[in-house]
């Protein structure tokens, strides 16, 4: 930890009263507590799925998405600190995937750190998307926030390893998000070993951002809306003051509070996601916080679909999507009541028709 | 069949045991009944096959890839009022949408097998839901 940690750290013991707005643009940042020289602010993209056909092409439709995420991301003023990919940069996790992804993303000017998708890993248990894009679980600091990416879609090692005649026949079990071959996500003995020392060396005031593929919390198992062996990190974080957890999969606007653990999802580039609850034969627990997303209108092609960038105000993590074809929402956390807050859609009557799934 | 309708009034105070050899109409065993949703619940595994196949549009896209267990397709809600067509649309319609757009592939006729075994899985999925035509 370095002295801009210290700095942020007595900042967080001395200040944190003074409202003062924030340097990004107005009209998309709602919440901010902290110095304007403390605030900072990443991009998040997630969920591509570039999806080879044969030869030199791709699936137009998903291109199209990250392209877009991509263009409007580099855009941004100031300048993001860095951007994470959420990952299932790729469809299939084939070479061709991930290269042309890789291709797409090599246009963001800011640094990029990558999380392993369940679509990037299953293929050769991530070991092409390693020569890429560097470790699959690691964590680093910046400005005085300890973040931290885990390859959460890792699953049971008799499924991985001894089921499957071809490791062709394994990845395309896994990308069925409804097969019933699949097999739950989890971290894993290995990372959360790894994890508990990782944070063992963070004094407990140091506000913990964690970036997994699937949700660090149990929603809806049958789509892997998933961690096994979420409990265990969220007791993990539970003795830190400020937590928080940022996860991909599920192309859809999902969050929680649990303790002291905000959980935000991110939307996906690539196509959304019906609520669980819109599978008349689910058993699911949808976080009764969130105010769903808009249900997509397939007739526009980016509808339901997005990507986002967070500021990081005082340890926590407002979202700021930004939704293609539809309006930007703000799910910022409401310091009063401890828990991720939209800002505009708080209450039941303030909702509109089209946020109604069924 | 009308004869034996005929026949059956005249006889209705007497035996209808008579008739229990002779195919009636309306009678039908538990076999039977379990051949018939045998029937069904095939054509729903050729509608979960499609539903899941790259070969069913050009792209290698999947219908699975947005509808898992054909969630948000709302069977239930058809025929109804699609903005989008301009006009009152049966579910067939909109499956040929998905197939010509997201997947950039080729329609299928009303009444072609795939057709109806696509149909025949999404309304699988959605059973027990109460029937609400054109509900937006």
């Amino acid at each position: 930890m370095s002295t801009i940690n210290n700095s942020r750290r007595n900042f967080i013991k001395h200040s944190g009263i003074a409202l003062l707005g924030s340097s990004l643009p107005i009209s998309l940042v709602e919440l901010a507590f902290a110095e304007t020289t403390q605030n900072f602010s990443f991009a998040y993209i997630s969920d591509s799925h570039i999806q080879h056909i044969k030869g030199a092409e791709f699936v137009r439709n998903w291109d199209q998405g990250l392209k877009r995420a991509v263009a409007e991301a580099n855009l941004l003023t100031p300048k993001p600190d860095f951007v994470i990919f959420g990952g299932d940069l790729a469809q299939l996790g084939t070479k061709e995937e991930l290269d042309h992804g890789a291709e797409m993303l090599s246009a963001l000017s800011p640094k990029v750190h990558h999380v392993m998708g369940e679509h990037d890993y299953y293929l050769d248990l991530g070991e092409y998307w390693e020569k890429l894009f560097g470790p699959q679980y690691y964590s680093f600091d910046h400005k005085g926030v300890h973040f931290v990416v885990l390859n959460s879609i890792r699953t049971y090692d008799e499924w991985t390893y001894k089921r499957w005649p071809t490791n062709v026949q394994r990845m395309a079990e896994m990308a069925g998000l409804d097969n019933p071959n699949g097999s739950p996500f989890m971290v894993g003995d290995e990372q959360r070993k790894w994890l508990k020392a990782d944070l063992a060396k963070i004094p407990k005031t140091t506000p913990v951002v964690v970036f997994s593929h699937s949700p660090l919390q149990k929603i809806y198992k049958g789509w892997n809306f998933w961690t096994e062996d979420a409990e265990q990190i969220q007791a993990m974080l539970k003795p830190f003051k400020q937590a928080s957890v940022i996860y991909g999969h599920v192309h859809q606007i999902q969050y929680n509070q649990i303790g002291n653990i905000s959980f935000n999802s991110v939307m996906a580039t690539a196509w959304p996601w019906p609520y669980p609850q819109a599978y008349a034969q689910a058993e699911q627990y949808l976080p009764k916080l969130t105010v769903p997303m808009n249900r997509a209108d397939p007739f526009f092609e980016r509808d339901a679909t997005g990507w986002q960038f967070i500021n990081m105000a005082n340890g926590r993590v407002d979202m700021h999507f930004s939704l293609d074809s539809n309006n930007s929402r703000t799910v910022g956390f409401n310091k009063s009541k401890k828990r991720p807050e939209d800002t505009v859609y708080p209450s039941e009557a303030k909702r509109t028709a089209p946020q109604t799934h069924y | 069949m009308f004869k034996a309708n005929i026949t059956m009034k005249t006889a209705l105070l007497g035996s209808l045991l008579v008739f229990a050899n002779a195919s009636i109409a309306d009678e039908f065993t538990d076999a039977d009944v379990k051949r018939w949703e045998q029937q069904f619940m095939d054509t729903v595994k050729q509608g979960r096959e499609l539903w899941t196949s790259p070969k069913l549009g050009n792209n290698g896209v999947v219908c699975a890839q947005c509808h898992p267990n054909a969630a948000n397709t709302h069977p239930e809600t058809y025929p109804k009022f699609q903005k989008q067509l301009g006009k009152v649309a049966p579910l067939w319609e909109m499956i040929n949408w998905c197939l010509k757009n997201p997947l950039e592939g080729q329609p299928l006729a009303a009444d072609d097998p795939k057709m109806i075994a696509l149909q025949a899985y999404v309304t699988h999925e959605r059973r027990g839901v109460k029937l609400e035509p054109g509900k937006h």
